[in-house]
């Protein structure tokens, strides 16, 4: 079958000339290299949570990467070590050129000012004993401009997430609805300029009239302002509808890595073709019979060795227990990679090279 | 169906319910009415603070102090609203049973899966200890937990969401209920696993003929699961029909605006239609039609009558003073 490639800059405005560019519209905005967090686990010696278990991959200028995976997959992890809101114990982070927390690097302080973040939880991200407006001016602020211009510039970023300042900007958190609170963060991640913004699950906790607004406006705003986005999400749909990218992850590793249609249209590893095929149809007439994979996800604890797929895997061989399947080679922003011994003509599965 | 001689599992009759503290009284339930069937699931659609779960909760008066109820419950007969203690102790668990949202906090930490279903199979049979475990047992089996045996000695910490859900639905089903109340019961749970609860739930209704009642705010999962779907809106219902003609030809604007605000497969250059606007304030609802300040065909009169329920074709409902042309 020939794939129609992905033209390239075909969904994004034409590029705006940034003066904070360092490394030209080429230059991936973030790489992050063998990225790894273990989180120990009190009371059982030795043990960890193995949240994020060496993890690659590139965000390009002005794409909306999209990672899905299910609770205890490590995609919230992972969102937090490109921030270094949670430090990684090995691997690389690379924003636009400058290796990330080292010297002759750029310093975390100064990654923060160009990676913003927008949490699930829309409550629990802001304080709740400030006005939403003194929330969004704190950031602008706190790097250096003055109070009155802060609060300028709050004006200016809640008019733009399509909050009436002079209405809603003294209220206090409580005194707004989920789809306020969650503009209100939109805005506070937006008030300190940010090239790149990482969105955990932004519209899971919000009603679905609410969400697709939520989703319109993050779409306008990447427009508008040039932005670059991390979506993380456990709704395929939603994934599907943003990103131009998709990752996956399963227990702390990647899966499967590709252009949004690709992984949509023809996913490569069992794991992303079940938890497609677990979407409901939202048609009565074609309901879900069986279940595509039985079981939950395994503790993360304890991880199968090899593959980790491979306990809930129709496929699985022996070669999987004992050999982790490595991702396939990236080759490019069009490159539609998987980590499964089938895809691999030499891992000696006996389905490797017919799917 | 000849459902003439039978009386309808549920019979619910304009029923309101009313939380009222000293700053303010929070109508979360305004006016009600429907009915439930043997057999058959009707799904409860709506987002949060529509009343759908205190609408489920009323059932089996599952409500705090401070709720003021009016109207009529009926459950196989029987009236609810004015049932005693004893009677209700009965009447939950036994007759109707509820499988809630949170797998974790409906289960009690410090007892086994088989103490806590055992405990439930005793109090509505009187059973001995042994005969409970064995019901325990035969119950894990229906619901597809693998090991049963082992997991009767399980702690609710020691297994994973999916199972925990499952183990709850076993001990619903202990005293074979004819109703089974289910409150977003797959909302929790991981995609690959909500599937397999939902296929789970859909064959244990088929074969055991139990009434569900199954309250939730995802689409999806409404068209898995339902026969019938009731969408609320604001503590009304706003509309009712067969899912299959709901879902493809709403009448009410609210029901069509949630279908084309729930992202699935729209293309990706467009914007979503979303409602706009956002639910009304459950304390200061607006005269009239709930929805109307969020609504797109809406009239002078909305913003003042309160629509009554209009049934357009057999089997459908909706509350709208504008529906939509052909609709009547």
């Amino acid at each position: 079958m020939a794939l129609a490639p992905v033209p390239v800059g075909s969904r994004f405005d034409p590029p705006v000339i940034d003066p904070r560019d360092r490394g030209g519209p080429a230059q991936p905005l973030l790489i992050a290299r063998e990225l790894r967090k273990h989180f120990p686990v009190k009371g059982a010696r030795g043990k960890s949570v193995q949240a994020v278990d060496g993890v690659s991959f590139t965000v390009r200028k002005g794409e909306t990467l999209g990672i899905v995976g299910e609770s205890g997959c490590g995609k919230s992890t992972l969102a937090r070590l490109l921030l270094h809101l949670v430090v990684p114990d090995a691997g690389e982070l690379v924003f636009d050129g400058e290796a990330v927390g080292t010297s002759g690097g750029i310093a975390v302080n100064a990654l923060r000012r160009q990676v913003q973040i927008v949490f699930q939880d829309s409550y629990s991200s802001l304080n709740p004993r400030m006005p939403v407006r003194d929330s969004v001016a704190f950031g602008p602020f706190i790097q250096g401009r003055k109070k009155a211009e802060a609060r300028d510039l709050a004006r200016d970023i809640l008019a733009k997430v399509g909050l009436n300042a002079d209405l809603f900007g003294p209220r206090y958190p409580h005194e707004l609805s989920g789809g306020q609170k969650q503009r209100v963060n939109i805005a506070r991640a937006l008030a300190t300029g940010p090239r790149m913004v990482i969105l955990d699950e932004p519209v899971s906790a919000l009603d679905k009239s609410v969400e697709a607004q939520v989703l319109n406006l993050l779409r306008a705003l990447k427009r508008q302002l040039n932005l670059t986005y991390v979506f993380i999400s456990h709704d395929l749909n939603v994934v599907r509808y943003i990103s131009d990218r998709v990752l996956v992850m399963y227990l702390g590793r990647i899966v499967e890595l590709g252009p949004v249609d690709m992984i949509f249209d023809r996913p490569l590893h069992p794991y992303t073709r079940a938890l497609l095929a677990s979407r409901p149809s939202m048609d009565p007439a074609h309901r879900i019979e069986e279940p595509p994979i039985s079981g939950d996800p395994p503790n993360p604890i304890d991880p199968p060795s090899g593959c980790r797929f491979r306990t809930r895997c129709p496929f699985a061989e022996p070669v999987c227990e004992h050999t982790a399947p490595p991702l396939a080679e990236w080759l490019g922003m069009n490159s539609h990679i998987a980590a499964c011994h089938m895809q691999d003509p030499g891992s000696g599965h006996s389905r490797a090279g017919r799917t | 169906m000849d459902g003439s001689a039978d009386p309808p599992l549920v019979e619910v009759s304009d029923l309101s319910v009313e939380f009222v503290s000293r700053e303010a009284t929070v109508h979360a339930v305004n006016g009600i009415s429907f009915a439930a069937r043997r057999g058959e699931v009707l799904c409860i659609l709506g987002e949060s603070g529509s009343g759908k779960s205190v609408t489920l909760r009323s059932l089996i008066r599952l409500l705090p102090r401070n709720a003021r109820v009016d109207g009529s419950v009926r459950v196989n007969g029987r009236d609810v609203l004015a049932m005693g203690a004893r009677e209700l102790r009965d009447l939950r668990g036994g007759l109707v049973a509820m499988v809630f949202q949170e797998p974790m906090t409906a289960l009690d930490p410090v007892y086994t899966i088989g103490q806590q279903i055992g405990e439930t199979v005793r109090r509505h049979t009187g059973s001995d200890r042994g005969a409970a475990r064995e019901r325990a047992l035969e119950l894990l089996e229906l619901v597809g937990i693998p090991s049963a045996v082992r997991r009767l000695d399980a702690y609710p910490h020691e297994l994973s969401g999916g199972l925990r859900q499952r183990a709850i639905i076993a001990m619903a089903l202990s005293c074979n209920p004819q109703l089974l109340l289910a409150d977003e019961p797959t909302t929790a749970l991981d995609a690959t696993v909500q599937v397999q609860v939902l296929v789970l739930l859909r064959r244990l209704q088929r074969e055991l003929g139990m009434g569900m009642i199954f309250v939730t705010h995802d689409l999806g999962v409404a068209a898995e699961i339902a026969d019938t779907i009731a969408v609320m809106y604001a503590g009304r219902i706003v509309e009712t029909g067969p899912v299959a003609q709901v879902l493809s030809h709403p009448l009410h604007p609210y029901t069509a605006g949630l279908l084309a605000s729930t992202v699935h497969g729209q293309h990706k250059d467009r914007d979503i239609d979303a409602i706009p606007g956002s639910p009304p304030d459950m304390r200061r609802l607006p005269q009239g039609c709930s929805f109307a300040p969020r609504c797109t065909r809406r009239s002078a009169a909305c913003r003042t009558t309160v629509p009554e329920p209009r049934f357009p074709a057999p089997g459908r409902m909706a509350a709208c003073l504008n529906l939509p042309v052909g609709a009547e």
